[in-house]
């Protein structure tokens, strides 16, 4: 396996204090990580500097073996995509319109292409009815899916994403997550719901205490101890009765 | 398609049709004014003049070389004005931002000012009020430029708070040399000159004005796949590849330099920055590729029946032109807000 993105002794700042230091995470090509943590452990910080968004105080990122705040921006958009855990487009654009900002990284700003790859990325999560919508009459979670759909209309071989199932019903959660991974595209996703992380990703890293504490396979990371630590909730193992998978059952 | 869908109408179609009006607003426009001038002098006058050839019309001069120009330079300080506005909308995400939000007319008034009262810049002319209100601009663009810049960068907050402040300061200076002025009619004329009015306009006139709008024009037009992702917010228009940082100092460079060159000929014209830009929007959407060259027209239209209004309505005074604006753009603002579809940003 090649890495395709590779943070080595990252640290992150806002002001003066320290979110994270010492941060070491590889992402193999085709691979889905997730990212996973108590509210204000860092993820979003984390996933902004693995775009390129934010440069790290300390350390690098380097995508296949470039730093990631050295290339061209437009370059780097060709390479990630990113979906946002806040983002309040402007209310009077069209479903389209938003989706098609995808194809900016991809012509000079001056010119214009047909909507195609906005449709193909609209029609591939199931929304191709809402191409006319104005965003302001979206629904959370139709806005979020929405917003995905930009991301693949991006066409990057990387996707980062901050909480894309935020919103989402659970119907949506797993279309969703089963869409991402079936596109076999390097993923980091930020992921609250411990079962989401488990089924759809490849890896999970904990970010806890101002870094990574854990790394590896769900099923090996996601202890009852490890989850009683950084969540400070009770967890049980449990197989499910019929499919005899793993799954966590809180009890504060 | 659903009730909640939008189409979004023919942009040529509509940009053709408003050109159609402009063009035939320009001489009917050069028709009416303190005398009025029989329609079949006015087209000769036309006629042979855009031939090349003075007409033996006696109206001759009053329709070329009085009112020609001061028509045209409505036309194309209209445009200019929705350009800068949609610009300045743009760079700081903001529904209430009009061209002068960014401290560069108050800059401009504080020359201006110094030239109607102190009498400075005396040696060019004709052109002192132009190129003290031009001097004034560029310092105020400079100052807000450098303080955002040295505090954090042109972020829309830091640009709304650093301008705003700036031009209390400087109205304050303006206000002080009208207050100090032992010229009895220099508060008058001030007063004329911040409430804008193309009185002054020659064919000498109209270059700078033309220059500067075509190139905002032609930038915008270049740029209009970034300043489309700008829209979505500077996170978003980072992660799709836009520049940002680079982006907004070109943005405010450019609204400076059309503000500064548009209030040096025109005044402070009120209004049509801030109401042509949402209108726009409201008929072809937020796209810049869609929406400039509508807005560019429409405040082209507006302005120049504005200055229409101006000369007719008071005969033989000229209104400045704010108060027609105003007295237009306040009602019809209200409407654009009240529409209960329309939002500019994300907010309600």
């Amino acid at each position: 396996m090649t890495t395709h993105l590779e943070a080595t002794a990252v640290e992150c700042r806002r002001g003066r204090s320290t979110i994270l230091s010492g941060v070491d995470l590889a992402v193999d090509v085709g691979e889905r990580v997730a990212l996973v943590g108590p509210n204000g452990a860092g993820k979003s910080t984390l996933l902004r500097v693995l775009a390129g968004i934010d440069a790290p105080h300390a350390g690098s990122v380097l995508l296949r073996g470039t730093r990631v705040h050295d290339m061209r921006s437009r370059d780097r958009a060709r390479e990630i995509a990113v979906v946002s855990q806040h983002e309040l487009p402007p209310a009077d654009l069209l479903v389209r319109e938003l989706v098609a900002l995808g194809r900016v990284p991809h012509r000079s700003p001056w010119s214009s292409e047909p909507d195609d790859h906005a449709i193909e990325a609209l029609d591939r999560l199931g929304l191709r009815a809402f191409a006319d919508r104005p965003v302001d009459r979206l629904s959370g979670g139709e806005l979020r899916r929405v917003l995905v759909a930009r991301a693949l209309a991006q066409e990057a071989p990387v996707l980062v994403l901050d909480e894309p199932t935020n919103h989402l019903d659970l119907r949506h959660q797993h279309e969703l997550l089963g869409t991402v991974r079936d596109l076999g595209l390097t993923v980091v996703a930020a992921i609250h719901d411990l079962g989401l992380a488990a089924r759809y990703f490849d890896r999970v890293a904990v970010v806890h205490d101002g870094g990574l504490v854990a790394q590896g396979d769900p099923d090996d990371v996601l202890t009852t101890d490890l989850v009683q630590r950084v969540f400070g909730v009770r967890v049980a193992r449990v197989l499910h009765p019929e499919t005899g998978e793993p799954h966590l059952l809180v009890d504060p | 398609m659903s009730d909640a869908d939008s189409r979004r109408p023919p942009v040529l179609l509509l940009t053709v049709a408003a050109t159609v009006v402009l063009l035939v607003s320009l001489p009917i426009a050069t028709a009416l004014g303190a005398t009025s001038i029989p329609w079949s002098e006015v087209v000769e006058v036309w006629r042979s003049r855009l031939q090349g050839v003075p007409s033996d019309a006696t109206s001759d001069t009053i329709v070329w070389n009085i009112r020609a120009p001061r028509v045209l330079l409505a036309a194309i300080v209209g445009a200019g004005l929705a350009i800068a506005g949609t610009v300045v909308q743009t760079l700081v995400r903001n529904p209430l931002a009009d061209p002068y939000l960014l401290g560069v007319s108050s800059g401009a008034s504080v020359g201006a000012t110094a030239v109607i009262t102190l009498g400075v810049l005396s040696s060019t002319g004709t052109w002192a009020l132009s190129v003290g209100a031009m001097i004034g601009a560029v310092v105020a663009a400079a100052t807000v430029f450098g303080i955002a810049m040295g505090q954090g960068g042109l972020t829309p907050l830091r640009l709304v708070l650093t301008g705003t402040v700036l031009a209390s300061a400087f109205s304050a200076i303006a206000s002080y040399l009208v207050f100090r002025s032992e010229e009895p009619q220099a508060a008058q004329s001030v007063l004329f000159w911040l409430l804008g009015s193309l009185a002054r306009a020659s064919w000498e006139q109209l270059l700078l004005p033309v220059v500067a709008t075509v190139l905002a024009a032609l930038v915008i037009v270049v740029l209009r796949g970034w300043l489309d992702a700008l829209l979505a917010g500077p996170d978003v228009a980072a992660s799709l590849g836009v520049p940002v940082a680079r982006l907004r100092v070109a943005l405010f460079v450019l609204q400076a330099l059309l503000v500064g060159v548009l209030v040096a000929v025109a005044g402070g014209i009120g209004f049509v920055g801030l109401i042509v830009p949402h209108v726009a929007r409201l008929l072809v959407g937020p796209l810049h590729g869609r929406m400039v060259p509508v807005a560019a027209l429409v405040g082209a239209i507006f302005l120049v029946w504005v200055d229409v209004a101006a000369r007719t309505l008071a005969t033989p005074q000229d209104i400045p032109l704010s108060v027609v604006t105003g007295v237009v753009g306040a009602p019809v603002f209200l409407v654009l807000l009240g529409r209960r579809r329309y939002r500019f940003g994300g907010e309600s």
